[in-house]
C-alpha cells in the first residue's frame, strides 16, 4: 500500500470513527448537527478520535524503538514489563500524592518506566543464550514480577484488588479536556524520526555504532527517554493498550524490509489506522455499550504475535 | 538418605498444619476448629495436585521450567468458566449443576492439552524457550478473552457467578471440596501405577519407545490426569501462576535422585509447606493484607528469572 492510499484511508476512517456511537450522526448531517449532536461532536467525538490517531502512532513508534535498542524484533512495552512499570508509577502517585494531578502522574510513570527500561536492559545483557525468544520471555517475567509488587501496594493500601485488569486501554471516557496530555506524543514522534539513523545504528550493536562515530549510551538513553514518555502519556490518559507495539512495526517491516526510516512514516499511519478500526468495530459489536479497546487489541493483537512467532520457524 | 530427607518433610508439614490449625486460637474452638480444618484440607488438596501435575508434566516435556500453568491451563479452565456463563447467563446453575460446570471444563481441558501435546510434540527437535512464550502469551490470549466475554455478560448475572469464578486462597470455593477430593484419590491411585513407567518416559520418547513402553497411550493418560489436577486446584483457589515451577525446583535442588516415587511424593508435601508457610505469614503477620499468590508469584517470577539468566546452551 503506498502512502498516499493509506493516507486517504486513515482519512476516511476517521471521518467513520466520527460519526459512529450510541449517538450517531450521519454525514449529510455533519453541517446541520442539532445542539446536542454538536456538544457530542466536539465534546466526545473529536478528541477519541484525535486521540486513538495519536496513540496507535505514539505506540508503534515506541515498539519500534525499544526493538532497535533491545536489538530483537519481540521487544515491545508489553513484552519488556514497561506497561506494568507505568501502571506502578500511576498506583504509587495514587498512594502517596493522591492529589496529584494529571501531570504528577505522568511524571510517576515517566520516572518508572525509565528505571525499569534501564533494569530491563541491563538484564537482557546478561543473557547466555543468544535466542531471539528468551527477551520477550525475560520481559514478560519481569512485568509479572513489577505486577505483583504493585498488586501488593494496592491490596494494602485497598486502591483497587486486582491490578491486572486495572486501566485497561478504553477510549470511551476520552472528552475534551482531558486528552490533552496526548499531545507530547506528536513531538516524541517527530523527534524519533529525527533520529532514525542513530537508532538503526544502535540496533547494530554497541561496538558497531560507536565505530560509526554514534554516541550509544546517549541514543540508548534518548530512545528510552522517548518510550516512557509516549508509554506514560498513554497509559495515564487511556490506560493500557497490549501488542501494538510489538505487532504493527513486525508487520510493517514484513512487507517494506529494513529501511527504518522510511518504514517510520508507514509504522506511524498503520498504527493509528489499526487503532482506529479497532476502536470503531469495539463500537458497533455490542452497541449502545462499548467494548474496550484493550481488550479488542489483546485479542487480535495475541493472534498475531502467535502467528510471528510461529511464521519464525518455517 | 532419600527416606531420611522425606521423613524431615513429612514432620515439616506437620508442624506447619499444626501452627497453622491451632495458632492463635480464640475462645470459640468449636466454630473455629472446623473451619480451619476445611481450609487445611483445601490447601493439602491444591497445593499437592500443583506439585503432583508440574512434576508429570516437566518429565512428559523433558524439561524443568515449563509447568501447566505457564503453559496457560489455569486461563483455559477460566476461560471455559466463562463461556458456560456466557452461554447459559444467570441459568447456569439451574441448567447445570455447579459440579457438573466443573467437570465439562475440565473435559475443555483435557482436549486443550491434547492440543498442547501437539505443539510440544511437533517442536520436539525446537528449543523449549519459544514453547514456553508460546505458553505464556496463549495464557494472555484467553485471560483477555475471559475478560472479553465477561464484559458483554450482563452485569446482574456476572456478579452472581463472580464469587465462584475468583475464588483464591482466602476465598476458598469450598463448595467443590469433596469433589475435588474424590477426584484427586482417583488421580492419585492411577498415577501410582503410572509411576514405574514416569522413570523410563523421562529418559525421551525414543528410548521409552526402545524400551517398550506404549508411550503415546500413557502420555494421554497422563495428560488426563494433569488436566483433572489443574481443574481441582484452579476451581478451589484459582490460578497461581508459578507456584508449580518454584516447588518443582526446590524438589529437584533437595533430592538428587531421578525415581519419580520420590520425586512426585516430596514436591506435593514442598509444595503444601510453601503454601501453608505463605498463608500462615500472610494471615498472622500481614494480617490479610495481601494474598498468598502475589507473594508466591514475586518469588517465583524472580525464581525464574533467575534461571533464564543462568541457562546455558
Amino acid at each position: 500500500m503506498n502512502k498516499f492510499l493509506l493516507f486517504s484511508l486513515l482519512i476516511a476512517f476517521s471521518f467513520i470513527s466520527l460519526m459512529v456511537g450510541s449517538k450517531s450522526i450521519a454525514i449529510n448531517e455533519l453541517f446541520s448537527m442539532d445542539e446536542e449532536q454538536f456538544l457530542v461532536f466536539t465534546a466526545s467525538r473529536i478528541p477519541r478520535t484525535l486521540s486513538l490517531l495519536i496513540t496507535g502512532a505514539g505506540i508503534s513508534v515506541a515498539g519500534f524503538i525499544m526493538q532497535q535498542i533491545a536489538q530483537n524484533k519481540f521487544v515491545s512495552p508489553t513484552t519488556a514489563g514497561t506497561l506494568d512499570a507505568a501502571k506502578m508509577g500511576i498506583l504509587f502517585a495514587l498512594i502517596f500524592l493522591p492529589d496529584v494531578g494529571l501531570f504528577g502522574k505522568i511524571s510517576f510513570a515517566l520516572v518508572f518506566c525509565f528505571i525499569a527500561s534501564l533494569i530491563f536492559i541491563l538484564l537482557i545483557k546478561r543473557i547466555q543464550i543468544k535466542d531471539i525468544v528468551i527477551v520477550p520471555l525475560l520481559g514478560i517475567m519481569f512485568g509479572n514480577v513489577l505486577s505483583a509488587i504493585a498488586t501488593y501496594f494496592a491490596i494494602k493500601y485497598n486502591i483497587v484488588q486486582n491490578v491486572e485488569g486495572w486501566l485497561m486501554g478504553d477510549f470511551s471516557g476520552i472528552l475534551q479536556g482531558q486528552y490533552e496530555t496526548l499531545y507530547l506524543i506528536i513531538p516524541i514522534v517527530a523527534i524519533s524520526y529525527l533520529f532514525a539513523y542513530q537508532f538503526t545504528l544502535i540496533g547494530m550493536g554497541e561496538s558497531f555504532s560507536k565505530n560509526l562515530g554514534v554516541s550509544y549510551n546517549t541514543f540508548l538513553y534518548i530512545g528510552l527517554l522517548l518510550v516512557s514518555l509516549t508509554v506514560s502519556a498513554s497509559v495515564v490518559t487511556v490506560g493500557v493498550i497490549p501488542f501494538l507495539g510489538l505487532i504493527i512495526p513486525n508487520l510493517v517491516r514484513m512487507y517494506k524490509g529494513d529501511n527504518l526510516r522510511k518504514n517510520l512514516p508507514f509504522i506511524a499511519m498503520y498504527g493509528a489506522l489499526f487503532l482506529l478500526v479497532s476502536d470503531i468495530f469495539g463500537r458497533i459489536i455490542i452497541a449502545p455499550y462499548e467494548i474496550p479497546i484493550g481488550l479488542m487489541v489483546g485479542v487480535i493483537g495475541g493472534l498475531i504475535f502467535f502467528y510471528l512467532i510461529f511464521r519464525r520457524q518455517k | 538418605m532419600i527416606k531420611r530427607k522425606i521423613g524431615i518433610l513429612v514432620i515439616a508439614l506437620l508442624i506447619c498444619i499444626a501452627l497453622f490449625m491451632f495458632y492463635g486460637l480464640g475462645s470459640n474452638l468449636s466454630y473455629i476448629l472446623p473451619k480451619r480444618a476445611i481450609r487445611v484440607w483445601t490447601i493439602i488438596v491444591v497445593a499437592s495436585s500443583i506439585g503432583y501435575s508440574s512434576i508429570i508434566f516437566q518429565t512428559i516435556t523433558q524439561n524443568k521450567i515449563l509447568t501447566p500453568s505457564i503453559m496457560g491451563y489455569e486461563s483455559v479452565f477460566i476461560l471455559f468458566q466463562t463461556i458456560l456463563v456466557f452461554l447459559y447467563g444467570d441459568k447456569t446453575f439451574q441448567v447445570l449443576q455447579h459440579s457438573g460446570n466443573f467437570l465439562l471444563s475440565t473435559l475443555a481441558m483435557l482436549v486443550f492439552s491434547l492440543f498442547i501435546y501437539l505443539i510440544i510434540f511437533k517442536n520436539h527437535q525446537q528449543n523449549i524457550y519459544q514453547l514456553l512464550l508460546i505458553g505464556l502469551i496463549l495464557g494472555t490470549l484467553f485471560q483477555t478473552l475471559s475478560s472479553f466475554l465477561q464484559i458483554i455478560i450482563d452485569p446482574n448475572e456476572f456478579s452472581i457467578i463472580e464469587n465462584h469464578m475468583f475464588a483464591s486462597f482466602s476465598n476458598m470455593n469450598t463448595g467443590l471440596l469433596s469433589l475435588a477430593t474424590g477426584l484427586l484419590i482417583i488421580s492419585f491411585a492411577i498415577g501410582q501405577y503410572f509411576i514405574k513407567y514416569l522413570d523410563i518416559l523421562a529418559l525421551g520418547r525414543e528410548h521409552a519407545i526402545n524400551l517398550g513402553v506404549p508411550y503415546n497411550k500413557m502420555v494421554q493418560v497422563l495428560l488426563l490426569i494433569i488436566s483433572i489436577m489443574v481443574s481441582v486446584s484452579t476451581a478451589l483457589v484459582g490460578p497461581i501462576l508459578f507456584l508449580g515451577i518454584l516447588v518443582s525446583n526446590i524438589t529437584y535442588q533437595y533430592l538428587p535422585t531421578h525415581k519419580h516415587k520420590y520425586l512426585l511424593l516430596a514436591c506435593s508435601l514442598i509444595s503444601c509447606i510453601v503454601v501453608f508457610l505463605g498463608q500462615f505469614l500472610i494471615e498472622h503477620i500481614f494480617n490479610f493484607s495481601t494474598a498468598v499468590s502475589i507473594i508466591i508469584n514475586f518469588i517465583g517470577g524472580v525464581y525464574f528469572i533467575y534461571l533464564i539468566l543462568k541457562s546455558r546452551k
